[in-house]
């Protein structure tokens, strides 16, 4: 465990709340407004009209069945697909500019690590192309490997890791570079149970540390509850929103939390929106 | 709290095994063993056919299969009395063949990079000029080779100069065809990650779709290799170099009839110098390549 940036983790989502109520636009991490995605291809509606603002240092998971253009959304954010209406701001620039500006930090399903590359110079790819020179690059790198308990690896190549051990790297290498935005698309989706519940104790206390904005896009309720301050539930063809759920769970959150009757309330909640039934708490 | 690491694949683990000092000793072993069942096999063929008197589907005797050891000795022998053996001869004429095969393999090489670069990335290159580079391949290079001399011959450039362009011709298409389907092959989430991070077209070829194309690039450079050799040996021909071993098969080619063996001695020098050429590429490749699992193609 490394510290980065001695501030305390914050103990609970209500006072970062609190803090952005005040300046609201100026100071939302993301502002979406009116986003609609057509897919010219079959005209399919992927997404309509989908108004959202998240926070700084909130920590937002979308969640969905397959088709609900959760993925599209997240690709919209970090501008990688062009919305058909609608705009996004990301800290009040557009997404191209924030992109441009290398404020988001992307980590997919698939590690995608540059086999070619080591462990190391994995995570140094983005400061490479930052410019960061030689030096800092290399202390950066060591904090972020023992940020994500990687110390000892540097030298490996990803092939020689297991699949956990990969996504870490992917988080290290998405993290490195301090974007303001983590953009995660179904990130431990490939991973087996027991070392996903890790792993998502490791993304919670290195989102604690590092208090940079998160979006998760996850199919697993058990997850978006665990890991979110926020849920956006989302409903398929065409994407809409279906509600939106504050997870009231304290911080930090532990194994326990699992066990907490409110987890339970809060999945239970989540599940029916997903059902498509009216629940009592949508915001 | 570690995942353990996971093992090495096990091909990659038994491929690097395959150059430990032991095994290397074993691999020479197995060379040895095929070069003799190469040598039975002929001499075998000989004798059967010798003996039941088959004429097909050719009449076999010393003049269209002279007897391996006669081959091999031959190299041994002067090519005429009191000349150095033939296998000098045929080593400096190897010496010079192989100048003219580096030359054009390397020329051919970044051509043909350079040409598959500029077509990945120009999808009207690609349409335009990608057939035409299809027919310059269709061309025999005996019909090329003697407009390249033409053309290049007597400019007051080294002698074995249009040979090298004429071996370039046939190494750069390989290499041009699998660049473009090399630097198409890097992972398209991985090119997102790259413009994620706000990478400049540059910084991604060099970056993702170069190393990624690697294996690509490495598996054309090994038929270039070869292809090469044979480019300069025919380049040769109409140049009239007789300095080299184009010049030396075409001789023994001639006086065919009265000395079989030393056309079949040549054949043998040029093929080792193939196989050399193969070798140091697949070489090039471990040494560049040896981070990269074979699975990364």
């Amino acid at each position: 465990m490394s510290g980065v940036g001695s501030t305390e983790p914050p103990k609970s989502v209500g006072a970062g709340f609190a803090d952005a109520g005040a300046g609201k636009s100026a100071a939302a991490a993301v502002t979406m407004t009116g986003l609609t995605k057509t897919f010219a291809k079959g005209g399919t509606t992927a997404l309509q009209e989908i108004d959202l603002e998240l926070q700084p240092g909130e920590f937002v998971s979308l969640i969905g069945p397959s088709g609900c253009g959760k993925s599209t959304l997240l690709r919209i954010i970090g501008d990688l697909v062009e919305p058909t209406r609608g705009t996004v701001l990301v800290g009040g620039k557009s997404a191209h500019q924030a992109r441009l500006d290398r404020d988001y930090g992307m980590v997919f399903q698939e590690a995608v690590l540059y086999d070619w590359r080591t462990v190391a110079k994995n995570i140094a790819l983005p400061l490479e192309l930052a410019g960061w020179d030689r030096s800092r690059r290399t202390d950066r790198v060591k904090e972020m490997v023992e940020l994500v308990e990687l110390a000892g690896f540097e030298g490996h190549h990803p092939w020689q890791l297991s699949g956990g051990m990969q996504m870490r790297v992917a988080i290290a290498r998405a993290l490195s570079f301090d974007p303001k935005l983590l953009l995660m698309d179904e990130p431990f989706g490939a991973l087996d149970e027991m070392t996903r519940e890790r792993l998502n104790l490791e993304l919670l206390r290195i989102w604690e540390a590092s208090r940079s904005t998160v979006v998760f896009v996850t199919h697993s309720i058990t997850e978006a509850v665990f890991l979110s301050t926020r849920v956006v539930v989302m409903s398929p063809r065409p994407g809409r929103v279906a509600g939106v759920v504050e997870i009231d769970l304290p911080h930090p959150r532990t194994a326990d939390t699992r066990e907490e009757p409110r987890y339970f309330e809060l999945a239970t909640q989540l599940r029916e929106l997903l059902r498509g039934r009216t629940a009592e708490a949508v915001h | 709290m570690h995942e353990e690491v996971v093992e090495e694949p096990v091909l990659r683990a038994r491929e690097r095994r395959a150059w430990e000092p032991g095994n290397l000793l074993k691999r020479l072993g197995l060379t040895l063993l095929v070069l003799a069942a190469i040598w039975a096999f002929w001499e075998g063929y000989r004798a059967v056919w010798k003996a039941t008197g088959w004429t097909r589907p050719f009449v076999v005797d010393d003049l269209t299969m002279p007897p391996m050891a006669d081959i091999v000795s031959r190299l041994w022998e002067p090519l005429a009395e009191g000349q150095p053996p033939l296998i000098r001869d045929l080593l400096d004429k190897s010496a010079f063949t192989m100048r003219e095969a580096l030359a054009g393999f390397l020329l051919g090489a970044v051509i043909g990079f350079v040409i598959g670069v500029a077509m990945h990335h120009s999808r009207l290159l690609r349409r335009g000029f990608l057939p035409y580079v299809v027919a310059s391949q269709t061309v025999p290079i005996l019909a090329i080779a003697p407009m390249v001399v033409i053309w290049l011959g007597g400019k007051g450039l080294p002698v074995w100069m249009p040979v090298a362009v004429i071996a370039a011709y046939l190494t750069f298409f390989p290499v041009t065809i699998n660049t473009i389907r090399g630097l198409d092959s890097a992972e398209p989430r991985a090119l997102e990650l790259m413009r994620s991070y706000a990478a400049s077209s540059w910084e991604v070829l060099w970056k993702v779709k170069f190393p990624a194309s690697l294996p690509y690039i490495f598996a054309a450079l090994k038929i270039s290799a070869t292809a090469s050799v044979v480019g300069a040996i025919i380049g040769e021909l109409p140049s009239s170099i007789q300095d080299g071993l184009g010049g030396a098969i075409l001789n023994f080619n001639q006086y065919y009839s009265l000395d079989p063996s030393a056309l079949w001695a040549t054949n043998i020098v040029a093929a080792t110098l193939g196989i050399a050429f193969f070798g140091a590429v697949v070489l090039a490749e471990r040494l560049v390549v040896r981070s990269a699992p074979e699975h990364v193609a």
